[in-house]
């Protein structure tokens, strides 16, 4: 069994390395035998593993390798783990990731780079597959970096674009941030319970070792992390840039897996989180506005992905909402759920694209029903599911995380739920009939939509199913179902709270609630985009700030831009010339300084300390030349001499006596 | 020297006691740069073969001290000892532990890397130059062996000569400029290091604070002599102005912020092979001698000065990767980055605990690998555009896709992606730094977001967007030569980012050793007797008027 989980993260990562060495050269348009190949076995494996934890939740499945890094007390293990929490997401991340894997056969057919294309999705399967099935938080931080990295490379996939390669680099950075505080969260886990390792960690929080303080600052640091991750305010800016990337990209990494990472480390850390109220709080609030932001900036959007990533974001805030509220394993049931619906609904948003020949402004679209009916069919039964209509999928998982908010007594953001919960079913609504309803608004002449390829189709259709019956197989009765059930195994021991009953009050107003609200949505859609397509024009013209404001997304990327970015960029000019002017310019000065110096003591030299020589010669050489007038050679001169000294001597000596 | 050997209690007794394997490993290149000099000047294939058969030669015998190696202890092993000037305490003394023994490997697998990449590169004087090479490897890895500081004051001046010539001759641009301003920086800072070596020397020459022989022996030293800690002058001890003094020395070497700004000009101006052996080993000889001599001669200096040390760690970090993306020169890019993956490695350090102590070392090792690929790839580009300008280039991904990817892993490791090399040691690092003050860990935390900003908008500049000049559209991807240099490096990327295990244990021993004799070191000389008596006295005199009984 442990070599079985341990195939399921490497088996994509062998054929990252077969692809990589042989995908441009023989590979080429085969290059998808490896990539979803590698993918289809790491399934299998997955479910068998995933089978064993289903027969026996309260053994977690342990593979540990090798002490990783060590040093000092430190010390993390190579370990991967499946309890019935990661088995979830195994299910998911496999699940999801094999379908869109077969669907790209057919999107990414003919495009000159094949090869690399599988090459970044099977890395980014083996990230994310270390990301959920690692026993640590740092072996689940590489994965963590390592979907950032595959997201960064996909989103950029298309680099001869600037717009793509800019969109890369940004989801990097911003995701960097987070990056930082998951770090410090790591640091101070280990600095406060000894280890990083998920037993040892959460064992330490159940016996009470970490006091609220920390609980609160731990907690924050991971959020900021799963903020960047799972694109929250406010560092949700990089994930609406992100569609740049080639449409399976988007409905895999960008809505149904790698985005859901934060929630899943919030959930996989309740531990912590239980232990600071204060936290639980900031997620909620986060989570929630976060929810209603995004949904009112989707109402406007005309780019049918945009539209669908601030979906995302605002989706992912409900599931932020329902961890914050305490209901982590609600939070989790939308992952799985939304993983469902969403991950169809970027796929069908591809075929879309597909059939209409790369165009993605839905103005220039509708009438596609006729042309392409397979699309619409499975992208309206996942709009009937995102929209929360029961009994489909996504009804469930939402209705949960509201009750959850409000039985909670978390009125405020149940409310915000609600009202973003009529926004998602509004502008769900308003994409499929722009798209697919009304009036053909594209050249005819120049488009001629056709249905995807079955490869593309079949993922469609399997995802629809799910999207379908997802939620109400496992969901029911709410909160206490058997998904409930499977994912309490992997908290039983440190106490997660009694079990929800089922109660017909308030259970059945709060679910009937959400239903009109959702159909609300559905009905203003309708009345504005069948029944007079002029409508919203109309109503943007008189609001038109709030509509401008809203189609410029709150100037938000103009805020960062304005204060963030630019002010680093000017200072990165501005100490470049500190740099060399003057920390370098010291350096130079001592350099001109010694220079001038030596010149001054060479001109010292030459006219005091060299002076000071020659002129003692120069004194001799003159005083000698007077001397020399003396020495006459003549004997009668040497004999006048000694005798006036004979004579001036004597003179003395007969005097001082 | 027989009884040194036999009975120093730090050393590791040698396994056949007599094979000088140390002094082979320090004076093969020597013997190979010499004989590079009598070959004519026209066999250019016999004389690049020597020099590659000295490297490899030389990389084996270290291989073979590793097999030596006795991974489970701190102490000094395969020593060689000779008296030298006896009247003085010289001696050629030479070992390895285990901060070390990976330094020395560094340097061995680099230089074959630096000759193997010169090959195309260099056109004038080419014996010279791999003479210069071999001489510069044979400098580095005596500054690494040496436990005689006298010795090891040799190696440190005597390497940089080649250095300069290497600049100065084969360089680009304001290459004179630049090896003068390298040779005089650093030659500054070794005078202060050497009057700090001094000044070490005499305490142990006085009974009081040594043992009262006169030794430069390095590892005689750190077990004996205790440098006081009174203030002296303005507030400061003796041991604070003797790490003052080394400080000035390590500090221009490594380079910590503001002693930096010769690095940009040598790194930029030398031909790759300098700028890959200044950023891959000689960088390290500065952070080497922190750990090697600042904390363990000057334990309590060294708690003193961790604020100071952290902070211009920290300012380096943050202004050299604010100043790195400033850059239109690549490889000045690069330079700046180093500044700024030093600030981490100071920080480290002078985590002064286990954890950071061993992120830092081996963070010197990742950083040689990374940084020393980085500027071997840019020698690359150099090789075939004659320009390093990063507006000259766009689109290369599509051009020269083999490239593309190993710039790509090597950026990923310099930035410190999980996975790869770099993370291993920046995550040591920040989980010891963040225990001995949480502030400084903070702060250095944003150095890995500007980090990823200036070399990921670096390789966007580069490689991605359209491939619009014909020299962009033509440019040869790499060749074999290239992509065997290349290759080494990329595998320890990913093993030592992986499997960092025999890296750890091999300085695990040492680390520890290092660390808790420096602790208690320091625990001591807080709590050192004469300091209590003196206190003790002093408080006599202010109760002095209380009545006795009152006591």
């Amino acid at each position: 069994m442990k070599v079985l989980v341990w195939l399921i993260p490497i088996l994509p990562a062998v054929a990252v390395l077969l692809n990589g060495l042989l995908g441009r050269r023989v590979l080429r348009d085969k290059a998808h035998y490896l990539g979803v190949g590698s993918v289809g076995l790491a399934l299998l494996c997955a479910l068998i593993v995933i089978l064993r934890v289903i027969v026996d939740p309260q053994h977690p499945i342990e593979a540990k390798l090798y002490p990783w890094i060590f040093a000092g007390s430190f010390s993390v293990d190579m370990g991967l783990m499946v309890d019935s929490l990661s088995a979830v997401m195994l299910f998911v991340v496999c699940g999801v990731g094999f379908l869109v894997h077969v669907y790209s056969v057919g999107y990414m057919h003919g495009d000159p780079s094949y090869p690399r294309f599988f090459t970044y999705l099977n890395l980014f399967m083996t990230s994310m597959l270390v990301l959920v099935l690692a026993d640590n938080y740092l072996l689940m931080f590489v994965g963590w970096e390592g979907v950032g990295l595959c997201s960064y490379l996909l989103i950029g996939f298309w680099y001869e674009r600037r717009s793509a390669s800019d969109a890369g680099k940004k989801a990097f950075i911003v995701n960097r941030i987070g990056d930082a505080g998951f770090i410090l969260a790591m640091a101070l886990i280990f600095w406060t319970t000894g280890s990083l390792a998920y037993h040892d960690v959460f064992a330490a929080a159940g016996d009470h070792k970490i006091t609220t303080g920390i609980a609160t600052a731990i907690t924050l640091l991971l959020f900021i992390g799963a903020m960047g991750k799972s694109a929250q305010i406010p560092l949700y800016v990089w994930l609406p840039d992100a569609m740049e990337g080639p449409t399976p990209v988007s409905a895999l990494i960008h809505a149904a897996t790698m985005v859901t990472a934060g929630v899943y480390m919030v959930v996989r850390s309740q531990a912590l989180y239980l232990l600071a109220p204060v936290s639980m709080d900031v997620v909620a609030g986060v989570g929630a506005f976060t929810a209603l932001f995004a949904a009112s900036i989707a109402l406007v959007q005309t780019d049918i992905k945009r539209v669908l990533a601030y979906s995302t974001v605002s989706q992912l805030g409900y599931m932020f909402l329902g961890c914050g509220v305490g209901a982590f394993t609600s939070g989790l049931f939308h992952v799985m759920t939304h993983a469902f619906f969403k991950g169809l609904l970027f796929l069908g948003a591809g075929s879309v694209i597909h059939a209409m020949h790369e165009e993605q402004d839905m103005r220039r679209m509708g009438g596609l029903r006729r042309h392409i009916r397979g699309t619409y069919d499975t992208m309206l039964l996942a709009t009937i599911a995102i929209a929360g209509i029961p009994p489909f999928a996504g009804f469930w998982s939402k209705d949960e995380i509201l009750a959850s908010a409000i039985k909670g007594g978390h009125v405020l953001w149940w409310v915000l739920g609600l009202c973003a919960a009529f926004m998602t079913s509004f502008y769900m609504f308003r994409l499929i009939f722009m798209t697919f309803r009304g009036e053909e608004r594209f050249d005819p002449e120049q488009v001629h939509p056709h249905e995807s390829p079955p490869s593309m189709l079949q993922p469609l259709r399997i995802l629809a199913v799910l999207s379908v019956i997802g939620g109400v197989i496992v969901g029911i009765p709410p909160e206490n179902g058997l998904f409930h059930k499977f994912v309490a195994h992997a908290f039983h021991h440190h106490g997660e709270h009694a079990a929800h009953t089922f109660h017909f009050w308030p259970d059945v107003p709060l679910m009937l609630l959400s239903t009109v609200i959702a159909l609300g949505g559905l009905y203003l859609a309708y009345l504005f985009y069948i029944q007079d397509p002029e409508r919203p024009k109309r109503l943007a013209e008189k609001f038109a700030f709030a509509y401008e404001t809203l189609l410029n997304k709150y100037y938000i990327d103009e805020f960062y831009d304005a204060y963030i970015v630019r002010p680093v960029k000017w200072s990165t000019g501005a100490l470049w010339s500190v740099d060399a002017r003057v920390v370098d310019g010291v350096v130079n000065g001592f350099g001109a300084f010694t220079r001038l110096y030596a010149n001054w003591s060479g001109i010292v030299d030459r006219w005091v300390v060299d002076g000071a020589v020659n002129g003692v010669g120069a004194v001799i050489q003159s005083g000698s030349r007077a001397f020399r007038l003396i020495q006459t050679g003549v004997v009668q001169n040497y004999l006048l001499v000694m005798a006036l000294g004979l004579f001036v001597f004597a003179t003395i000596y007969l005097i001082v006596i | 020297m027989e009884y040194i050997l036999a009975h120093a209690d730090y050393l590791l007794p040698h396994p056949d006691g007599v094979t000088p394997l140390l002094t082979f490993i320090i004076f093969l290149p020597l013997l190979g740069a010499l004989a590079t000099l009598v070959i004519p000047k026209t066999e250019l294939r016999l004389m690049k073969a020597v020099a590659v058969f000295c490297t490899v030669v030389t990389f084996l015998l270290s291989l073979v001290a590793l097999s030596n190696f006795d991974g489970s202890t701190h102490k000094m092993q395969l020593a060689e000892y000779h008296s030298w000037i006896p009247s003085i305490g010289v001696a050629y003394f030479l070992g390895v532990d285990g901060l070390s023994i990976l330094l020395v490997l560094l340097t061995t697998l680099l230089s074959i890397l630096v000759v193997v990449c010169s090959f195309n590169a260099i056109h004038g004087m080419q014996k010279a130059y791999y003479s210069c090479l071999l001489f510069l490897e044979t400098g580095m890895l005596g500054v690494f062996l040496a436990l005689d500081f006298f010795l090891f004051y040799i190696f440190w001046e005597i390497m940089l000569v080649p250095m300069y010539f290497l600049i100065g001759i084969w360089g680009h641009g304001r290459k004179l400029y630049s090896a003068i301003k390298f040779f005089l920086y650093t030659l500054f800072g070794s005078v202060f290091m050497l009057l700090g070596i001094l000044a070490l020397y005499s305490f142990n020459s006085t009974g009081d604070y040594g043992t009262g022989e006169l030794t430069f022996n390095i590892i005689e030293l750190i077990n004996n002599v205790r440098v006081p800690t009174e203030p002296i002058f303005v507030g400061l001890s003796s041991q604070d102005l003797i790490f003052l003094a080394l400080f000035l020395g390590f500090a221009i070497k490594v380079p910590m912020f503001p002693f930096h700004t010769w690095l940009p000009d040598a790194h930029t101006d030398a031909p790759t092979a300098g700028s890959v052996v200044l950023a891959g080993v000689l960088l390290k000889m500065g952070t080497y001698g922190f750990v090697r001599f600042s904390l363990p001669l000057l334990p309590t200096a060294s708690h003193n000065m961790v604020g100071f040390m952290a902070t211009l760690a920290i300012i380096g970090i943050l202004y050299g990767a604010l100043v790195a993306m400033a850059q239109r020169d690549m490889k000045r890019l690069i330079a700046y980055s180093s500044v700024s993956h030093m600030g981490f490695l100071m920080l480290g350090i002078f985590a002064l605990n286990p954890e950071g102590v061993t992120g830092g070392v081996i963070q010197m090792i990742n950083h040689g690998i990374s940084t020393g690929a980085l500027f071997l790839l840019v020698g690359i580009i150099y090789e075939r555009r004659y320009t390093r300008e990063i507006a000259a280039f766009s689109g290369l991904a599509t051009t020269v896709p083999i490239f593309a990817v190993f710039f790509a892993i090597t950026m990923f490791s310099s930035i410190g992606l999980p996975g790869l090399n770099g993370f291993v040691g920046e995550f040591l690092i920040l989980v010891g730094m963040f225990k001995t003050n949480v502030a400084y860990a903070t702060l250095a935390v944003l150095g890995i977001i500007l980090g990823a900003a200036y070399m990921l908008w670096l390789y966007q500049r580069t490689m991605f967007g359209e491939a619009t000049t014909p020299e962009n559209q033509t440019m040869k991807d790499m060749n074999f030569r290239e992509i065997g240099y290349m290759l080494p490096l990329v595998i320890l990327m990913f093993w030592i980012g992986l499997y960092p295990r025999p890296y750890l244990n091999l300085m695990r021993p040492t680390v520890d050793h290092y660390v808790t004799q420096m602790q208690e070191r320091h625990a001591a000389e807080r709590y050192d007797p004469q300091r209590a008596t003196r206190q003790a006295s002093h408080d006599d005199e202010a109760d002095a008027d209380v009545p006795a009984e009152d006591r």
